[in-house]
């Protein structure tokens, strides 16, 4: 990772206890996901969603090093960032499909999927909205000296709107502690990201960060250990009060942008090429090869996996419906 | 904090809430343009900074949006943060994070979060500034469930609604009027219990024969208007100052036109979508059996322009406010 004074530095490595668990981790967010279609298809998940097969590793690697008491905001497309932080996988069914057991009290839905109790504090559907939020989390840590950063994740599209460059701004201006992780997954909608964003000829978004003076960094965002790394140096820069870092993690997702888009847009033999380098498979593949995890044990990872899987899914089901004045109880605080 | 009343502009009335609040309550900070070392653009962060420090006043950039958000994210984390948007005719700028994010973030999250945000703005015409820095924009977020409103028109009503505003769970605008800056009244500081909660209008002047409903600017203008008709014509009118838009307190408007039978509702602004249409259509489509026909005293539907005769003629002078009473109560 480089810093705005051209610094260089690394991060202490994971253990393999450590990767195991974000292995196993990514595996619960890929099944789960594939498990969110089938009940979208039963008719038991309103509206639609907005799944992240392919991404898993941008989420457990940078989430893999944050602290309890660290701040995530996520957007829409956060299903990954809230299982990473450990949201319970009943009251994540449950949410999706709009039942009072979800973790917001379906209130939220499939976009809106936030546990306060483990630091998150918001997922918005508006694109860049949630830039800004995790900014100022970071000032208010700053403020009363606070061993504690935000994260604001988001995707390669909210780089263009104004959130995005006012916060950054005002993030570099203050040296809010907030790291920011933009998900580059390709495509902001149905659009590929260089048709809507204006770089140099090879450039990348996290140069972006350069205008405001704010350290960046480039990493594989399908290496959980690569993304690990650089949140850990970056938020281990917020604290030390250096400010902010733009971290770019280029991934990919599997699916189209929402349930409806089949993702016709994308040339042939993209999806195949990025799943070459799926992020479980290279964290599995450097377990099996540091002899950490057996073949075997991989597969009886993916097997309790999905029984814990689908149990959740089928008590999440039997929950009623929020009432009306559930509802009305969450417009205003007391 | 003094415990007699003193005579104070309204422009220090808002100064001494926020200074008051900053005092009682080191979670407050203020964000805003030129705010911090300058005071001010309006001058209603006089000396905050210095006596508070660049860790509680923060003069930002000007990208509204941005700093609304930054402030629902101070919020979301133990802050109270207040945000001064220089200009009313700005909150457009940052409307997602005023009306689409900050009142809403608790309702998703099943009530797990807070968002104790203060908005204050400063509106209004009479400084001949034109057609993009002269609106009150008073009912602009009445569509926002979430958000609570509030129109001060005194220095009291500036000094509690902000005090009110600032110690509430939830999220508020706050509206002040550029043209009441320099105007003077009493003012009790005093602290947020002995206040009244959001939601609460003042019944500024008793009268038996037509209620006026009025905020900001108007208030004073139904006023004066009020007391030229008792003195000329023994025309008693009930003037309330509304204070809340949101929540908007239907019940004091109701027990004074109980009594009067007659309602004009006085506001610089367009009477459609307005809290002045609201309350007539919710007295009306609760069955009051009306002595005359409810009168709105609002802005023609033209646009305000810097020069003085236009502008004059879009706000509702003392002259209109006294012949809608005039003829509401005959």
């Amino acid at each position: 990772m480089v810093g705005a004074e051209g610094r260089v530095a690394s991060a202490i490595a994971p253990g393999p206890d450590v990767l195991v668990s974000w292995l196993e981790k990514m595996i619960e967010i890929r099944l789960a996901e594939d498990k969110v279609m089938e009940i979208y298809m039963q008719g038991l998940v309103p509206g639609t969603v907005h799944l992240c097969q392919g991404m898993e590793g941008t989420s457990v690697g940078a989430c893999g090093a944050l602290t309890p008491d660290d701040w995530v905001v996520c957007t829409y497309r956060g299903h990954h960032h809230a299982l990473s932080r450990g949201v319970d996988l009943v009251g994540f069914f449950a949410e999706i499909m709009g039942r009072e057991n979800g973790v917001c009290g379906g209130m939220g839905g499939s976009s809106h999927i936030v546990d306060r109790s483990l630091g998150m504090l918001g997922s918005p559907a508006i694109i860049g909205a949630g830039i800004p939020v995790a900014t100022g989390a970071g000032l208010s840590a700053k403020l009363r000296g606070e061993q504690r950063v935000a994260v604001g994740f988001f995707g390669d599209g909210a780089c263009n709107i104004g959130t995005f460059h006012e916060a950054l701004n005002m993030a570099q201006l203050w040296r809010s502690q907030v790291v920011f992780v933009v998900e580059n997954n390709q495509y902001g909608e149905y659009t590929p990201y260089r048709d809507s964003t204006a770089l140099a000829d090879g450039g990348n978004i996290a140069d972006r960060a350069g205008a405001y003076g704010m350290a960046s960094a480039v990493v594989d965002g399908q290496d959980a250990r690569a993304v690990y790394e650089a949140v850990s140096l970056a938020r281990a820069r917020a604290l030390a009060g250096e400010g902010p870092t733009l971290i770019e993690a280029q991934t990919y997702r599997y699916r189209g942008h929402s349930r409806t888009d089949p993702g016709a847009y994308r040339p042939p033999g993209e999806l195949d090429a990025w799943k070459q380098r799926d992020p479980i498979g290279i964290l599995g593949d450097f377990l099996i090869t540091e002899g950490a995890l057996a073949a075997s044990g991989l597969e009886t990872m993916w097997e309790r996996t999905q029984v814990a899987v689908d149990e959740a899914a089928d008590v999440a089901a039997e929950g009623g419906w929020p009432t009306i004045q559930q509802a009305e109880g969450f417009v205003y605080a007391e | 904090m003094p415990s007699e009343a003193a005579v104070v502009t309204y422009r220090e009335a808002i100064r001494l809430a926020l200074d008051d609040a900053m005092a009682a309550d080191g979670s407050v900070v203020l964000l805003g343009e030129d705010i911090a070392k300058a005071g001010g653009p309006f001058k209603t962060t006089a000396g905050l900074y210095e006596k508070y420090g660049a860790g509680r006043v923060f003069d930002t950039p000007i990208a509204e949006n941005g700093f609304c958000g930054i402030a629902l994210g101070m919020a979301l984390t133990g802050l109270r943060p207040v945000v001064e948007i220089m200009f009313s005719d700005f909150l457009p700028t940052a409307f997602d994070a005023i009306a689409m994010e900050i009142p809403r973030w608790r309702f998703m999250s099943g009530g797990q979060l807070s968002a104790p945000v203060t908005v204050r703005a400063s509106g209004g015409a009479g400084g001949r500034f034109g057609a993009q820095t002269s609106s009150t924009a008073e009912s602009w977020f009445l569509q926002f469930v979430g958000l609570q409103v509030a129109v001060a028109g005194s220095p009291q009503g500036a000094y509690d609604l902000l005090s009110v505003a600032i110690a509430s769970n939830n999220p508020t605008v706050v509206f002040d009027h550029k043209a009441l800056h320099n105007t003077k009244g009493e003012l009790l500081r005093r602290g947020v219990e002995s206040m009244s909660p959001p939601g609460k209008a003042a019944v500024v002047r008793s009268g038996g024969d037509v209620t006026v409903v009025a905020s900001l600017q108007m208030l004073r203008r139904a006023l004066e208007a009020a007391s030229a008709l008792e003195d000329s014509e023994g025309i008693s009118a009930e003037v309330i100052d509304i204070r809340w838009l949101r929540p908007l307190d239907f019940e004091t408007v109701s027990k004074s036109v109980a009594k009067t039978g007659r309602l004009v509702v006085v506001e610089e602004q367009y009477h459609d979508g307005g809290w002045g249409a609201s309350l007539i259509s919710r007295l009306t489509t609760e069955g009051f059996a009306w002595g005359s026909p409810p009168i709105a005293v609002s802005m023609p539907e033209l646009l305000i322009s810097h020069s003085p005769p236009l502008e004059d003629f879009m706000i509702p002078s003392v002259e209109r406010i006294t012949s809608a009473v005039r003829a509401a109560a005959g």
